[in-house]
């Protein structure tokens, strides 16, 4: 089947790339244009681990057509930072131990960040729920839990 | 962040006080990886020319290979290579044997027959993903399904099917003479007869899938200078570059790994699932290959965790003392080794649990089944008989009508306690770790309880002894078919070790698989050793004596010894106390 361009903004530059037309945004992002910060966990969209915003909202890059986001605006973990200057949940993050293997962390700082873009000053229950798609298989909830809050309470954690 | 509790009271004259690391936050060095998404997890890098890699699978949980035809699958599109089992080099591995440990017993793809339901038959290496899953359709494999087994017992019954025809009775051969791993110290059965209440219990567990959120994968390329380079998940990089050396017949130098990003393992990326068949399909084809589990394949057919079946048998006293514990028990090791039979060992050390019990037995077994095989998981052999273990404590508690707390206090290990494998216990803490858990708990315990220690009352009297230990009929530390036969030998008390019989012996010969020996197992070494023993008549039941030390918590009559002098710890460069938990060098 004939492949089909497409564009969009991902992490702040105009990228471009031709897909098949059933290719997900996941396999676009790491097989077509080198971002391995979204994993595979299950394809099936169970896990969080391949969490990135769409426009701002966290989407599932597994489930997501890739020829759907043309003209969008993709983020992922790996433009979080800004240059040597880390996001506060990436700070935040750290200070608090919150990655064991590391696998899940793209996934839960995505889902992190499209919370406190919305929410600045979320409860402990709202940042559960912000994070109850992505799965810690190293079960360190509480630390990334600890984390979240500490960093919406951070300055600058407005930033999105 | 939260920070370590450090109960420096326990043990104050032992500790080393000079911690710089322990109980403090270290940044992690891999963090700032991790945080930025730089960490580079096997699937994390691009190659060029790429190939995938899938297998097919087996429908059947057991059955015989008739027929492999690949030659519609061979020609559909995308498809570069086609691998059967006799493409691959050493087509036959178990995970041990780079330690000289058990037969090799698993294919990396199957011949003649499958023997779990998942089991690898062929693989295919196509341009795309989606054309290799495609192809795996086409392949037609005629199967002669067989009768399969799935219970750890039954398996081990005259007329089970063969699962694996390594170990044509369905069971590990340890140093290719014995059934299972045994343990004996003094006499359970005295024991038994002696008590006052005998309790049994039979405890099942389930397989655990590790479900790591990163699937089972590797990616392997041509390098220069003939070499591959080998992405990996494995826990073990060597563990997999060593096997993958021997199943593809290469030198290890050939092979380049690289790995220690393992996005989350316990225990479920040690088999070297897909290395093998990764750099056998480079090697073949010269390009890159990509061999990576979906997370079906990883669910049903990454290897779980084995379930046990394990059976408990005490000898309680009104009192609480347990005298006399039994334990059977049997590892489901799925259709191939892989690592249970190192859980079997790893079980036999761990029992009777953190107690001192003065007549224990076990007899730890890994059964063969037509499941998918299982392999390493957190703890893998202890954790299951833990688990019976501390449910049996609650019953056993509740029997003595005793509070459970309090019960474990009473029979814990103290230093200098003699275990059934004939080692004193040292650097015991289960009753302070009791107290402590108790505490925070607001669970209230009596003030002897709260006065006990691991340093009082262990190794004194019965307790430091090696009892004598019952040989059966013929002259074997106790077959489970002759537990209850007369008993006509007796190790004498103090008997260390025995000087093991060069006879093959099968304890658990059926079906005429394999045949047993009337070979003595105890063969006393002469003159050195005490004398070979004669017959002796069975000992009365075993009497427990009225007084123990330590004394119980729960007869508040009997005072506790009055605390000895700390004895003075070892002196080091820096006045601390060195710790080791492989030589337990913390006291003495």
């Amino acid at each position: 089947m004939a492949k089909l361009p497409l564009q969009f903004r991902l992490n702040g530059s105009d990228r471009a790339t031709f897909v098949d037309p059933a290719s997900n945004l996941l396999d676009t992002l790491r097989r077509g244009l080198g971002d391995f910060g979204p994993k595979y966990g299950c394809g099936q969209g169970t896990c969080g681990v391949c969490t990135v915003l769409v426009d701002g909202e966290p989407q599932l890059a597994c489930l997501t057509l890739a020829v759907s986001c043309e003209g969008r605006q993709i983020e992922t973990a790996s433009g979080m930072a800004d240059g040597p200057n880390l996001h506060p949940l990436q700070d935040a993050f750290m200070e608090h131990f919150a990655a064991q293997c590391g696998f899940c962390t793209p996934g839960m700082l995505t889902a992190a960040r499209a919370l406190l873009a919305k929410n600045p000053q979320p409860s402990r229950e709202e940042v559960v729920e912000a994070i109850s798609g992505n799965i810690c298989r190293c079960t360190g909830y509480e630390p990334i839990i600890a984390a979240i809050l500490a960093a919406a309470n951070a300055p600058g954690a407005r930033r999105a | 962040m939260t920070t370590m509790e450090m109960r420096k009271d326990l043990f104050a004259d032992e500790r080393d006080d000079n911690l710089n690391v322990v109980g403090k936050g270290v940044q992690r060095q891999d963090m700032p990886g991790h945080v930025t998404a730089r960490t580079r997890f096997f699937d994390d890098h691009a190659f060029d020319g790429m190939l995938h890699l899938k297998v097919v699978r087996s429908p059947h949980h057991h059955a015989r290979i008739r027929a492999i035809d690949t030659s519609a699958a061979e020609r559909a599109p995308g498809v570069k290579r086609v691998l059967r089992g006799a493409d691959v080099p050493v087509n036959k591995n178990t995970l041990l044997s780079l330690i000289n440990f058990g037969k090799d017993d698993e294919p990396s793809l199957a011949v003649n027959k499958v023997a779990y339901k998942g089991e690898p038959v062929v693989a295919i290496l196509a341009d795309s993903e989606a054309q290799a899953q495609a192809a795996r359709k086409l392949v037609r494999i005629d199967y002669d399904p067989l009768p399969a087994v799935f219970d750890v017992e039954e398996t081990l019954k005259a007329g089970a099917p063969v699962v694996n025809e390594t170990y044509p009775g369905n069971y590990f051969e340890y140093h290719e003479r014995f059934d299972h791993q045994k343990l004996r110290f003094g006499d359970v059965e005295r024991g038994f007869a002696g008590a006052d209440i005998v309790m049994e219990h039979r405890y099942q567990m389930s397989p655990i899938e590790h479900a790591p959120t990163e699937t089972n994968g590797s990616i392997a390329a041509p390098e220069q200078n003939g070499r591959y380079v080998v992405h990996s998940c494995a826990q073990g990089l060597f563990f997999a570059l060593g096997t993958t050396a021997k199943i593809v017949d290469v030198e290890s130098n050939q092979l380049h790994f690289i790995g220690g990003t393992v996005g989350g393992g316990f225990g479920g990326k040690v088999d070297s699932l897909t290395e093998p068949l990764a750099v056998l399909g480079a090697m073949l084809t010269g390009r890159p290959v990509r061999f990576v589990l979906d997370r079906e394949e990883e669910m049903l057919y990454g290897s779980p965790r084995g379930a046990e079946r394990i059976y408990i048998k005490d000898g309680l006293m009104r009192d609480g003392r347990i005298v006399a514990r039994h334990i059977r028990s049997y590892f489901d090791a799925g259709a191939y080794t892989r690592l249970s039979s190192y859980a079997a060992i790893k079980c036999t050390a761990h029992v009777p649990g953190p107690y001192w019990i003065p007549n224990v037995a076990s007899d730890i077994y890994v059964s063969y089944t037509n499941r998918c095989p299982s392999t390493a998981m957190r703890g893998f052999g202890v954790t299951a008989v833990d688990f019976a273990l501390e449910v049996q404590m609650d019953r056993l508690a509740e029997a003595a009508n005793m509070d459970p707390m309090e019960f474990r206090i009473l029979n814990a290990y103290r230093d200098g306690d003699m275990k059934p494998h004939r080692r004193a216990a040292k650097n015991t803490a289960l009753v302070e770790c009791v107290q402590v858990a108790a505490e925070k708990a607001n669970w209230p315990l009596s003030e002897q309880a709260k006065r006990a220690s691991s340093l009082l009352g262990g190794g004194a009297g019965e307790r430091s002894q090696i009892p004598a230990t019952q040989l059966d009929a013929r002259g074997q530390i106790g077959r489970p078919d002759s537990r209850n036969g007369p008993v006509t030998q007796v190790l004498p008390a103090g008997t260390t070790r025995i000087a093991p019989s060069k006879q093959p012996v099968m304890e658990g010969a059926r079906d005429g698989r394999a045949a047993p020996t009337q070979v003595p197992r105890y063969e006393p070494q002469r003159p050195a050793a005490p004398p070979p023993p004669a017959y002796q008549p069975a000992p009365p039941p075993y009497q427990p004596p009225g007084s123990y030390s330590p004394a119980p918590v729960h007869q508040p009559a009997s005072p506790l010894p009055a605390s000895p002098p700390p004895a003075a710890p070892a002196q080091t460069q820096h006045g601390a106390v060195r710790f080791s938990s492989v030589f337990g060098t913390r006291r003495r």
